[in-house]
């Protein structure tokens, strides 16, 4: 058991300019990527319509698309999708609102003349239809969803350790999210609805990771009062190290579990989780802990008015 | 909780009522987890149209039938008024499902026959209450709709109405206005040659009980003086209000005829309702059954050829009213269902029920022109639907054409001349009554509705993403079990014990909760709690080896560890909890599905993490003294 037993001593702050040029580089190339590539969008957000079939044999997307092209659907756009028998097309919304209150029939049309004009089985796998409406108020609960997570987050660890530590966590989280939707801007995969549910539980996950450290930190800001913060801090992270690695490891192997076996309909779910799994374990060590360091906390940040942890009076059995 | 024991009792113990309550809460986790080992079967359910129960001696005849015909039925039974015959495979229960309906269609029965799943537990399991869990569209495969009421056209013609009571009850008292019309962004505007006019018009439309729900203020222009008449904000909201349960009503009495086992129906939001039809593909079906649209018609009775004739005079024709026979109902409409305003549900003098009828000024107008030259006559209420028929075409009901179903509601003769406000009385029971007043209003929709949001899942989908997340969880599981076993040896051991029952109490959880439903996202959901529960452990364990790293002797080592873990497992839950919590605020659908275990996985991980493990830690290094744990 010789790789965690050891206790670390890594002088993770010799690194602290790397690391931010590192975080700053990566924050600039998302913005940079969300802003020139920009995300794709999938159904729930843009509306429009979807179809998903499969073929008892192998499908020929060229002929496909050209049906699709003589038949009226020009914008159409037709992929595999995990297969090659699985075949997804996708229409972007008519923006026309009188032509709206019919765009839920393209998908049974477009269905009936893939069946007719395939001489193998066709079988439907799923359809969806959004309208343009309900997917920008979507797009706006989505955004609203995540500021507020932000917000209550902020405010919890406001309350239960310091507001330092508060911008520390928060800033951490937004760099997480960030980087995690410039990833997906990068690679123009589609960020759909179970896409935005894992940058939330991202939230979660890296925060969970973050308040681990700052648990530690205070308390041994309290135990060592003579030592400078930026060995506290230091000291703290590489006593916590041997658990955030253990977690981390832990959590990308279902991870990576969900991404093999999960099939494709929750791979952008798995992606988005193992990106922000992995940036938010490296953040959880550099970017709160900087953030919070930069901000000049200190042993006087914690002294009043909780002294005794919560939970030391509480014996055993909860 | 006992902190003023720890000195009285060994460390590392629990008192024994403690092992016995988790004993308990243990063995109903697995109890009531218990049933979704045994799966589902496949099943035919049956049920009465609108909600009515199937009666045993339909049971019975149809339990016959099957028999007679030698079909292979695993099981049937009659549970609180649904018929429910359990299958074998998914072929039979087509095929059976479609026996069913052509004997209860050709002995003119109209029941919802429908394919569903039901739970195969065994009997004791389910009378002490057991489900199984509950998968949402995404896993069972169904089609979901999200509807939208056109909000704008009920509430136009709401405007109109109002206008045309003004109008009739200014010509009545013979108040001239020059024009009354509606404005858009103004409401009614009624424009008057004289101050005197004006000022009589306006206290007309405030005092006339027709036009609650107005408000009014006068201006002057070059040419005329002028009332502006606005729906007040109130009545806007009861408008609203009206159009969505009207839609809701009228939505629910169709889906009857898609023969859908647990269709849900529910109003999102102010201005959208929520359908979703589980186990239905042809989503072209659902969507012309759904968008059809009843017609309510108000006509004569041809007396001449009184009740029950057999054959119709020139100008009439026969039509049927349900358990009464035949009337010949004259060709002429007096009103349509457009003009009806309302219908609700009243008492009489005599407590009896009654049904009040509200039409608007030009339906009103006209029903006193009929029923005034006609009192003591019977007047019918006839319902034009229309209806799908389906034939079998290779062993599948294809739907080939509709038919268009008449039926008189109900004849009641005409007491007194009718005007835009009139009731029925008749020999009704409440429940009839009810049931008249909700076809009345359906088959007069006030708003138009149209489908914003559609979502076909296919059942091989359904099944494929069943079996994937099923795979994943098993491999995700087997994988972090190892690794811990690897790592942290005994205490890996017990913390596996925690993992495996942590899965347990959140599959038991998600039975028993209502509502909460299985999708995708949630089996993710369930996936990543495994994968973060570990972390509880891992966090009091990695203090455990500091602990003894430190020199701490090994007991008070374990004591220590997971003393000091618990505030900061708390703090990190909490906040993973919070996320959660907004999630499900936010999400509709899978989304919410992945909140909701995600919140249960948190709670139950934290328990079985800290006191599950804590127990059996206790079990075997409690209480004596220890010179070497295996960490």
């Amino acid at each position: 058991m010789g790789l965690f037993k050891s206790k670390f001593n890594i002088d993770f702050f010799k690194y602290r300019l790397v690391a931010t040029i590192f975080s700053g580089c990566l924050i600039l190339a998302s913005i940079f990527m969300i802003a020139t590539k920009g995300i794709n969008w999938g159904l729930d957000f843009t509306g429009g319509t979807l179809v998903q079939v499969s073929y008892s044999e192998e499908a020929n997307i060229n002929e496909i698309r050209d049906l699709l092209a003589s038949s009226g659907y020009e914008k159409v756009v037709v992929q595999n999708f995990g297969t090659s028998r699985d075949i997804i097309i996708r229409l972007a919304p008519d923006k026309n609102p009188d032509a709206g209150k019919e765009a839920d029939k393209i998908g049974n049309e477009i269905l009936v003349l893939l069946q007719e004009s395939s001489s193998t089985k066709v079988e439907l796998q799923r359809t969806e239809f959004v309208g343009s409406s309900v997917g920008d108020e979507l797009t706006q609960q989505g955004g609203l969803a995540i500021l507020v997570a932000l917000i209550f987050i902020l405010i919890y660890v406001s309350l239960r350790f310091e507001w330092k530590f508060a911008l520390g966590s928060v800033a951490a989280l937004a760099h997480d999210v960030l980087i995690t939707i410039g990833f997906f801007a990068l690679i123009q995969m589609e960020f759909d609805l179970t896409v935005l549910a894992a940058v939330l539980a991202v939230i979660g996950y890296s925060l969970n990771d973050t308040i681990v450290v700052f648990d530690r930190i205070r308390e041994n800001f309290l135990r060592l009062r003579k030592q400078e913060p930026v060995e506290v801090i230091n000291l703290s992270i590489n006593q916590t190290l041997a658990r955030t690695i253990m977690t981390s490891f832990t959590t990308l192997e279902v991870l990576i579990a969900l991404f093999i076996l999960g099939g494709a309909s929750i791979h952008g779910f798995a992606t988005a989780l193992l990106t922000g799994v992995i940036v938010g374990t490296y953040s959880s060590i550099y970017v709160a802990s900087n953030v919070t360091l930069a901000l000049g906390v200190s042993k006087e940040d914690l002294m009043p008015p909780e002294i005794e942890k919560e939970g030391a009076d509480q014996e055993a059995f909860i | 909780m006992f902190s003023n024991q720890p000195q009285m009792r060994p460390i590392n113990t629990y008192p024994r009522w403690a092992y016995f309550m988790l004993a308990i809460f243990f063995s109903l986790a697995v109890l009531y987890a218990l049933p979704n080992y045994y799966g589902e079967d496949f099943a035919v359910q049956i049920t009465g149209e609108k909600g009515a129960p199937v009666s045993q001696q339909t049971f019975d005849e149809v339990v016959g039938f099957l028999n007679d015909k030698q079909l292979v039925i695993k099981k049937s039974s009659l549970e609180e008024g649904t018929a429910i015959i359990r299958v074998n495979t998914s072929e039979e229960q087509l095929n059976i499902r479609d026996e069913i309906n052509n004997y209860l269609t050709a002995k003119d029965q109209r029941f919802v026959v429908a394919p569903n799943f039901v739970p195969a537990m065994p009997d004791w399991l389910k009378n002490i209450g057991g489900q199984s869990l509950k998968l949402g569209l995404d896993l069972r495969g169904g089609i979901h709709f999200l509807m939208e009421v056109d909000m704008k056209t009920a509430i136009g013609n709401r405007e109109k109405q109002y206008i045309d009571d003004i109008k009739t009850q200014l010509r009545e008292k013979r108040v001239f206005y020059a024009s009354i019309d509606s404005v858009p962004n103004l409401g009614i505007l009624a424009k008057f040659r004289t101050e005197e006019l004006r000022d009589e018009a306006e206290v007309l439309i405030r005092s006339n009980s027709s036009s609650t729900g107005l408000q009014t203020r006068t201006r002057e222009t070059e040419n005329f003086y002028e009332i502006v008449i606005t729906i007040t904000q109130t009545k806007l909201i009861e408008i609203k209000d009206y159009a969505i349960k009207q839609n809701i009503a009228t939505l629910r009495n169709r889906i009857n005829e898609l023969g859908v086992a647990e269709p849900v129906i529910q109003q999102q939001g102010s201005d959208r309702i929520l359908v979703q039809l589980p186990g239905i593909q042809d989503s072209t079906r659902a969507k012309e059954i759904l968008g059809k649209t009843a017609i309510l018609q108000f006509r004569l009775v041809d007396e001449s050829a009184g009740m029950n004739a057999s054959r119709a005079p020139i100008g009439s024709e026969l039509i049927e009213e349900d358990g009464r026979g035949f009337w010949a109902v004259k060709n002429a409409v007096i009103v349509d269902g457009s003009h009806l305003t309302d219908a609700s549900v009243g008492y009489d003098e005599r407590g009896m029920p009654q049904i009040n009828v509200v039409l608007d000024g030009e339906g009103g107008g006209k029903m006193l022109a009929v029923t005034n030259k006609n009192v003591g006559r019977p007047m019918a209420i006839v319902l034009i639907e229309s209806r799908g028929i389906y034939k079998q075409v290779d062993g599948k009901s294809v739907l080939v054409d509709t038919e268009i179903i008449k039926k008189v509601v109900s004849a009641p003769n005409i007491n007194s001349p009718l005007g835009s406000r009139f009731r029925i009385t008749g020999r009704f029971l409440p429940t009839e009554a009810r049931d008249l007043a909700l076809v009345l209003r359906s088959g007069s929709l006030i708003a138009p509705i149209y489908i914003v949001e559609e979502r076909t899942v296919g059942p091989s989908l359904g099944q494929q993403n069943i079996d994937m997340g099923k795979t994943s969880i098993m491999a995700g599981f087997i994988a972090v079990l190892l690794f811990m076993l690897v790592f942290y040896r005994v205490f890996g051991l017990v913390a596996n014990l925690a993992l495996v029952s942590n899965l347990i109490f959140i599959i038991m959880i998600m039975s028993l909760v209502p509502g909460a439903t299985l999708t995708l996202p949630g089996i993710a959901g369930i996936l990543l709690t495994v994968g973060m529960a570990v972390d509880a452990n891992v966090l009091i364990f990695e203090r455990i080896k500091e602990e003894l790293k430190e020199g701490v002797n090994p007991a008070q080592a374990i004591h220590n560890g997971y003393d000091k873990a618990f505030s900061t497992i708390a703090d990190a839950n909490v906040t993973t909890l919070i996320a959660a919590l907004v999630l499900f605020g936010v999400g509709t659908g899978p989304v919410a599905g992945f909140a909701v275990t995600l919140f249960i996985g948190i709670l139950t991980s934290m328990f079985t993490a800290i006191v599950g493990s804590r127990a059996i830690i206790n079990l075997i290094y409690g209480g004596k003294s220890i010179k070497k744990i295996s960490i």
